[in-house]
């Protein structure tokens, strides 16, 4: 059986992890005890399984585990500092931006790619980006607004 | 869940020609996975091997000369979208690879999956169908190129050998008076029908004849006759709806989740009425 061992840098830790071939990055990291981020839909459609590779946003569930080696991996365990929530968690807090919660991490997490790549986007440029996660509780409005709203908060404190 | 199968790396296109021989059918070319991982978790196709092709450097190059563009097999959607040679000299087509899929497809998916892949619900085959665009393809007897309208050949099917690799996607540019246009029309995730357009028009006439080719429907991407065209008022309600009459019959929709055949026939003649009327919209 091919296995291998990768390392890789998973939020603040560097880790060496051993996979086989066609292990998932979502088995990785849910199997690392970072259970926040979800499988749902397992084809790339949904976002709830989204994690940042290199700094770029993926669905987990369709990435092989071996594109993570020598790679940063990001997840929604890596966003606040200690108790310190992100700006973004905040802002999905204050605009209640979640009812079930399922698909929160993913929608964090993409929402993180979208600031650090456009730290000032307009309404347009989150729907366009943000199209790819899926909610079926809130409508959506609160989300965007959440991520403006944090967008700011960044932009302030900077 | 995946099943079991050995991923293997490989640094030259050599290697990768040499692997493609050894394996045959028991496997295929991995790059972005965003396809092939998708159809092997459902089930439909199983490959005990995967060719990495993404540690060879030189495929992720996107480069242009005077009069082409040439975008390497690994280069993604995310990288398309984002490169200043692209948006100088195709503004519509990272406008295109802007609008595949979601951000994590365009994230991971390379375009010469794409058309590897024949799917037949895809963006970017209409469009480089329209502007003449070639596949350069490296096998055991050496390299060669096909056009993207002749690389398709059905569903799911391509002209690919067995033993072939794909290096890179040349697409000749146009001149400076011809436009561009893609629009398409999307529920889900895949387009339900796209469009795209190329021509030149000039005090609101086409010169020469507009190049329509409607993809996402049918089988594969259909070229639209528009010989009849050619110097036609572009500006004209009448030349578009014979236009969007001309395309609807080109095409052979399929019924789907997007849609059944009356309705896709229909949104054929609207986009394409669309698309044609952003040529003489954006003309000089």
């Amino acid at each position: 059986m091919a296995t291998r061992e990768i390392r890789l840098r998973v939020n603040r830790g560097e880790r060496r992890v051993v996979i086989e071939d066609q292990t998932l990055l979502i088995e990785l990291v849910r199997g690392l005890g970072l259970v926040g981020t979800k499988l749902s839909c397992d084809s790339q459609v949904c976002g709830a399984c989204t994690v940042l590779l290199d700094g770029r946003p993926v669905s987990s569930c369709t990435t092989l585990a071996i594109e993570a080696d020598g790679k940063p991996v990001e997840t929604i365990e890596g966003l606040a500092d200690g108790t310190k929530l992100h700006p973004l968690q905040e802002a999905f807090i204050e605009r209640f931006a979640f009812q079930c919660g399922y698909c929160t991490p993913g929608m964090i997490v993409s929402a993180k790619a979208l600031l650090d790549a456009h730290p000032e986007p307009d309404v347009a440029k989150v729907r366009h980006w943000m199209e790819g996660n899926i909610c079926r509780c809130t409508g959506y409005q609160t989300i965007v607004e959440a991520v403006l709203d944090a967008a700011d908060q960044m932009r302030s404190a900077r | 869940m995946l099943r079991r199968f050995d991923v293997h790396r490989v640094t030259s296109v050599a290697e990768a020609v040499a692997l493609r021989q050894r394996f045959g059918e028991d496997a295929a070319i991995y790059a972005g996975g965003t396809e092939l991982l998708l159809a092997m978790k459902m089930g439909v196709a199983r490959w005990p091997h995967l060719i990495d092709v993404k540690p060879i450097g030189s495929l992720a190059q996107i480069s242009a000369s005077t009069d082409t563009l040439r975008i390497g097999a690994t280069a993604t959607h995310w990288d398309i979208e984002r490169n200043p040679l692209v948006a100088e000299a195709l503004p519509a087509l990272a406008q295109l690879e802007a609008n595949v899929a979601n951000v994590r497809v365009r994230a991971a998916g390379t375009l010469a999956g794409n058309l590897a892949f024949g799917e037949p619900h895809a963006d970017p085959p209409s469009m480089l169908i329209a502007l003449g665009a070639r596949v350069l393809l490296e096998g055991r007897a050496g390299s060669r190129s096909v056009a993207v309208a002749e690389f398709i050949t059905g569903m799911y099917e391509t002209a690919l050998a067995a033993d072939e690799v794909i290096v890179a996607i040349e697409i000749p540019l146009p001149g400076k008076n011809v436009r561009a246009a893609y629009v398409k029309f999307q529920i889900l995730e895949r387009p339900s029908v796209g469009v795209a357009a190329l021509g030149t028009v000039r005090d609101g006439r086409f010169v020469g004849a507009p190049t329509v080719v409607v993809g996402a429907v049918d089988e594969m991407a259909r070229p639209v006759p528009t010989a009849q065209f050619a110097g036609a008022d572009a500006r004209d309600a009448g030349t578009l709806e014979a236009i969007a009459d001309a395309a609807r019959a080109a095409v052979e929709p399929i019924a789907d989740l997007a849609g059944s055949v009356e309705f896709k026939r229909h949104l054929v003649g609207v986009i394409t009425q669309r698309a044609c009327a952003a040529l003489a919209a954006e003309a000089l």
